[in-house]
């Protein structure tokens, strides 16, 4: 199972993993100690995943992203929250399922918590559209912000899409007007918004429910104009070329907090996120409490204020006098 | 099998007749050869086949604006390449090349105009330049224009071209999309009129974000629209799209455009729409 679930490059640190607990097991069937062994080799490779590890290309990192034991949407708000209740549709067309949310309490705070969900299974990837949403999604989202507007409830937004779905239904029903009026409605919308990047962020799908407050980006999560496949289709003509396309897009959490687009990085867990979940959500909840605490202080005049100045001051020119 | 054979001799390669660049044009969707004097007279539309030309925006701004003429501002900005991008080509190279071909700095001209004595905030996108691809530069004009409107109270017009964000700035021109939609709920708070007009094609990051988010939008006929490309849709579904699909039609049927204007009717439908707006 973890054999077929893992990436190349992760595959010698499995490979020890596996040997580690065959010694375990051997130890205790034949009742003789080994922990002297165990030790040597969990240290060799826990110096074989840092080695790995701190040396990743950005494709690599957007393998990560994608790994089939990443955490999604789901599991954060189960890790991170309690009495969650989730909440339907759009009241104009469907109820779309690659979008997830509702009410919930972090720490005892009552907050919106919305996210992208993947399915894990071929059934539940499909039931999920691949996280990819259409303009119904968009619309259930700016519902249910509206929702925590006017019940004065901070929105915490989980991203982690492969782009907004790209069908004739999406387009019949407003695909981009959906994204844009997000765009707008969310800058101006007077709750604090926190908007963690946990997976993959692609295009307009990511942005239509990505503006806030702050934002965050998981270690091993990746934000673009477009995803490296589809980059590579139209630049090189060669989806094939992705990993080049990775490279030239800049997307990682690293480049995106040199560019001044996001606030923070989020650390992983060693190996990834999948490695441990409950690490990993640890992480994510300390940060989201913390940030909740400092933005519920800014008054709601000053915190739209900067937010607009945020997105206001990005992008990178040069302007010559006359 | 003689006959088959081209003679060597007796027939020579004659020089092709010079005729002068651009005295005639040929429509690119029925074939006529139309003189180049008349097409512009008709708003470089078919007189056969009411084929809308792509034209630049320098030519939109004689046919829309009073005069023909524009005030231009922030015509020195230009993109810096900021993610030393590189694909077959490098960035700067393609910005060098689409400078040289178009006679622009970048794919948007921004300033104040006249159209019917109304002082207006215009912003005109051209496709001659990488698509009409919005990168920091058009963000920043755009995003200009908008400010422009709201500090002198002015209408905006923005007239869209545009293949959407370009790719080469990655996630500095997504953000684009943020900046701009974000100042368009400042200007719609201030209750000044914002009216978005589509040529062909207006898609992807542009769509998704100030085109869609007129008080009135307008649109050329048979202009390709739309959030997704026709091709990747294609790829995505597996199977041929419907005739027409992603058209300025097909959009007005769904309901997301209020009137599809033919360009010799576009300046008198703007004013039209500027004086219901005036209070």
């Amino acid at each position: 199972m973890q054999e077929r679930l893992s990436l190349d490059f992760e595959k010698p640190i499995l490979e020890l993993e596996k040997k580690i607990s065959d010694m375990r097991d051997f130890a205790a069937g034949a009742n003789i100690d080994m922990n002297g062994e165990i030790i040597s080799i969990q240290t060799k490779m826990n110096k074989l995943r840092e080695e790995i590890f701190s040396s990743l290309t950005r494709w690599q990192k957007v393998q990560l992203s994608r790994h089939p034991r990443r955490p999604h949407s789901s599991d954060y708000i189960e890790l991170m929250t309690a009495d969650y209740m989730e909440l339907h549709g759009d009241r104009c067309f469907a109820d779309d399922k690659a979008l997830v949310g509702g009410f919930a309490k972090i720490d005892g705070k009552p907050v919106l918590i919305i996210g992208q969900q993947k399915g894990r299974d071929t059934k539940q990837k499909l039931y999920r559209n691949f996280g990819m949403m259409h303009p119904e999604g968009y619309r259930k989202a700016l519902r249910l912000f509206r929702l925590a507007e006017k019940f004065e409830k901070p929105i915490v937004i989980l991203i982690d899409t492969p782009g907004a779905f790209p069908g004739i239904g999406a387009e019949e029903r407003g695909q981009a007007e959906a994204i844009a009026k997000n765009i707008r409605e969310m800058s101006v919308l007077k709750v604090p918004i926190i908007i963690i990047i946990i997976g993959e962020g692609a295009s307009g799908g990511a942005l239509g429910l990505g503006i806030g407050d702050r934002i965050y980006m998981l270690e091993y999560s990746w934000y673009s104009v477009i995803s490296p496949e589809g980059c590579a289709a139209i630049l090189w003509r060669d989806a094939a070329m992705a990993p080049q396309a990775a490279e030239a897009l800049k997307l990682t959490s690293e480049d995106l907090l040199e560019l001044g687009i996001v606030d923070k990085i989020i650390k992983e867990p060693p190996g990834g996120a999948h490695n441990d979940y409950k690490e990993m959500a640890g992480n994510l909840k300390k940060e989201i409490i913390e940030t909740l605490t400092e933005l519920e202080k800014v008054p709601v005049d000053e915190l739209l204020q900067k937010r607009l100045e945020k997105f206001r001051g990005m992008g990178v020119y040069r302007e010559q006098e006359e | 099998m003689e006959w088959f054979k081209k003679a060597k001799d007796g027939l020579t390669r004659q020089e092709k007749k010079e005729i002068p660049d651009g005295l005639w044009s040929k429509c690119s969707s029925c074939g006529e050869i139309i003189y180049t004097r008349q097409l512009e007279s008709n708003f470089w539309v078919c007189p056969n086949c009411k084929y809308h030309f792509r034209i630049t925006s320098r030519k939109y701004i004689k046919i829309i604006l009073d005069k023909g003429e524009l005030e231009e501002y922030d015509a020195n900005l230009e993109s810096m390449d900021p993610l030393k991008f590189k694909d077959s080509k490098k960035y700067t190279d393609r910005i060098k090349a689409a400078q040289a071909k178009s006679g622009l700095k970048d794919a948007v001209i921004c300033g104040i105009g006249l159209i019917d004595s109304i002082k207006v905030s215009f912003a005109i996108m051209d496709f001659d330049f990488i698509g009409g691809s919005m990168g920091s530069v058009v963000g920043e004009k755009i995003a200009r224009a908008i400010e422009r409107a709201i500090r002198h109270d002015m209408p905006l017009i923005i007239v869209s071209c545009s293949g959407g964000a370009r790719m080469q700035e990655s996630i500095l021109s997504l953000m684009q999309m943020a900046k701009t939609s974000a100042l368009l709920a400042v200007l719609a708070e201030k209750k000044l009129p914002y009216l978005s007009v589509l040529t062909n094609p207006t898609t992807a990051g542009v769509m998704a974000s100030y085109a869609s988010l007129g008080d009135v939008i307008i649109a050329e006929p048979k202009a390709l629209l739309g959030f997704a490309g026709p091709r990747v849709i294609q790829q995505t579904i597996g199977q041929d799209l419907p005739p027409g699909f992603q058209s300025s039609e097909f959009f007005l049927e769904k309901g997301f455009l209020d009137k599809i204007v033919d360009r010799s009717q576009l300046r008198d439908t703007i004013i039209l729409l500027l004086k219901y707006f005036q209070r």
